[in-house]
């Protein structure tokens, strides 16, 4: 790979997950939340994600963005939405459902390695599973640097400088280029898409790649014993005054 | 099962999180902590005098002074033949250290868990903790990220185990520190205070909000807290964040003040021993968590409790 990339890609993870505003069902036979005829949408990490990457290109630092998610075929709705909110292109790698976050980062460093784009950038977490480790495992598998929780990005032609929120405060990174970059909320506000963008988006190009093409294995390791409920609290007492609220606190020794 | 911890730690001393980690490790099987830093015998010190850790592994180098996620995964890889586990506490550092071991040896990692139904069995919180998931796994070895909310600490002894160099130190050179702006207080940390005030929008402005939430944590000894709403609208800083999407916390008393109580911030709180909540609104979601529930407004409310405790 040149020093300075002739064609600086930037390529985004994007995730179809349940709308955030949506209250999953967990189905009562403990195998599952149940997905069927509720709201999708891009995970509202990746929205962050692509913003900062069509902001990157829309600056000058880089050529092209192209959005890869992995998943069923009815995940190309998200990358039609990534399309629209100014993505170049997109790729699905088409996979059974049961994929964990090992197997979308091997699907993404497969299709990656032959992109070489000079930074990739995903969501810190995916709000359906919540397990914050898919750019991270992406990062290790291409030997690359990783910053996460990104509150700011800043590009130089051959490092990245990296805001990212910590636990107590915020650290900034500088890696060499190419890096993965995980995207906290304090990034940007990703920009609504307009109805002639969404026109745009639908000649945009979309590859699709078999996973099975992809020398790489995307078995499930873990196995689901069962999804429950959690313990439901209920709701306690109303206390009419301020005082009582005192008096409360009083009781519970902390005060 | 011989389990390797990944110590949280400042250089000095050990963080709370490496208590949460090692209690839930001790479940899994025997306990040695990796203390790795530069300049950080102190912190190795204290971890050798926790209940339950069999040994102490310090890897004391420049390389791993900031403790970088690519350099500390290397070191842990290196390691990983004597274990057949690598535990972290759900941190930003383990949260950067875990996923990259696991990928390496090409295992899932099990994120953020709850509890320990038995050596290989977890619990864990998907959806924003609206479904709980029980996982097993049978792979060669074991990656799993601890809540810190959900152990509690063992507590440390009287003798020490213990402690062994193991610097084999290699600076990858894939990232590097170049600034930090580490937030001091004097008030205790949000993920392991016992009593939390939040603040929600109703709060509007960073001003307002720490005039009128201050006072009140000062008294009671509280960690303030934030909803994503106060934190976007630059009331207070991220880190103060509790949700789905920030700081996960089971404090002994929370505050909800002003907040609406929307699923991804309860996912943050609702595990707290007594909800106590200040809404203007009677049907704000909140109150159907709260154990006290008192509606009004929250700018009269608050100089009141104050009064009445004698502030
Ligand atoms: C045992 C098991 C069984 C499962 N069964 C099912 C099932 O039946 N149906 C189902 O829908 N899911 C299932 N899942 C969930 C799985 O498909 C998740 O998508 C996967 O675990 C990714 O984890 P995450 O979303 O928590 O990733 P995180 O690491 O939290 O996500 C971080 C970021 O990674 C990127 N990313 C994550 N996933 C993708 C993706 N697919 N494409 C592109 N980018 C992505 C995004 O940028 C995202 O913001 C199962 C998971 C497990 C562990
Ligand atoms: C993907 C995703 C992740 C998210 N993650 C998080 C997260 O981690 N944490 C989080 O908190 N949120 C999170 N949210 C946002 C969440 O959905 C809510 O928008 C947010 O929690 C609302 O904050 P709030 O309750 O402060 O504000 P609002 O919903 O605006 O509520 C303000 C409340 O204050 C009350 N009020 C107003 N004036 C007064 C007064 N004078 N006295 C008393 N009460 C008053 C009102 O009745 C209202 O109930 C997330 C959202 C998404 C989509």
């Amino acid at each position: 790979m040149s020093e300075v990339p002739v064609q600086s890609r930037i390529v985004v993870l994007v995730k179809q997950v349940l709308d955030a505003n949506v209250r999953p069902r967990v189905r009562p036979d403990g195998s599952g939340v149940d997905l069927a005829n509720l709201k999708l949408s891009m995970n509202p990490f990746d929205e962050i994600a692509l913003e900062a990457a069509v902001k990157l290109k829309e600056q000058g630092e880089a050529q092209e963005v192209i959005a890869i998610t992995v998943g069923r075929g009815k995940a190309q709705d998200t990358l039609r939405a990534a399309l629209a909110m100014g993505a170049d292109r997109g790729i699905l790698v088409e996979c059974e459902p049961e994929l964990e976050p090992l197997a979308v980062a091997k699907a993404a460093w497969s299709v990656i390695t032959d992109l070489e784009p000079v930074l990739v950038i995903a969501g810190k977490q995916a709000i359906d599973d919540d397990c914050h480790q898919t750019g991270q495992m992406l990062a290790a598998l291409l030997g690359w640097g990783q910053a996460l929780c990104a509150s700011r990005i800043a590009l130089s032609h051959d490092h990245a400088e990296v805001d990212c929120e910590v636990d107590n405060g915020r650290e900034t990174l500088r890696l060499p280029l190419p890096a993965v970059v995980t995207t906290d909320l304090r990034l940007n506000t990703p920009r609504s898409i307009s109805l002639p963008n969404l026109m745009k988006a639908k000649s945009k190009p979309i590859d699709i790649v078999a996973s099975s093409a992809l020398e790489i294995d995307v078995r499930p390791r873990l196995k689901i014993v069962e999804v429950r409920e959690p313990r439901v609290r209920s709701a306690g007492v109303k206390v009419e005054t301020a005082a009582e609220i005192a008096k409360v606190l009083k009781e519970l020794t902390v005060a | 099962m011989k389990t390797l911890v990944l110590a949280e730690h400042n250089g000095s001393a050990v963080e709370s999180a490496t208590y949460a980690a090692i209690a839930a490790a001790a479940l899994i099987g025997g306990v040695e902590v990796l203390v790795a830093g530069f300049g950080c015998g102190a912190a190795a010190d204290e971890a050798a005098r926790l209940e339950g850790v069999d040994r102490v592994l310090l890897a004391d180098a420049p390389a791993y002074r900031d403790q970088l996620a690519e350099n500390v995964s290397a070191l842990v890889l290196s390691l990983m033949p004597q274990f057949d586990a690598f535990i972290a506490p759900t941190t930003s550092r383990g949260k950067g250290v875990a996923p990259r071991v696991a990928a390496i040896l090409d295992v899932m990692q099990i994120s953020d868990i709850v509890a320990v139904d038995a050596p290989r069995v977890f619990r864990r919180p998907i959806y924003a903790g609206n479904a709980i998931q029980t996982v097993t796994s049978d792979e060669a070895k074991l990656v799993v990220t601890v809540r810190i909310s959900a152990f509690r600490s063992l507590g440390v002894r009287d003798g020490a185990c213990e402690i062994v160099s193991v610097s084999q130190a290699e600076e990858l050179g894939l990232s590097e520190l170049i600034g930090s702006d580490i937030v001091k207080s004097d008030r205790p940390e949000l993920a392991s205070a016992k009593i939390i005030v939040s603040g929600g929008r109703a709060l509007r402005d960073a001003e307002t909000f720490a005039r009128t939430l201050t006072p009140l944590a000062d008294r009671l000894g509280a960690a303030i807290g934030a909803s994503r709403a106060a934190v976007d609208a630059g009331y207070i800083s991220n880190e103060y964040q509790v949700g789905q999407t920030g700081k996960i916390v089971a404090p002994e008393v929370y505050f909800a003040i002003g907040i609406s109580g929307a699923i991804q911030h309860l996912a943050g709180m609702k595990e707290s021993r007594v909800i106590i909540a200040i809404n203007s609104d009677p049907d704000a979601p909140i109150f159907q968590v709260a154990d006290y529930a008192l509606v009004g407004d929250l700018f009269e409310a608050i100089p009141e409790i104050l009064e009445h405790l004698g502030a």
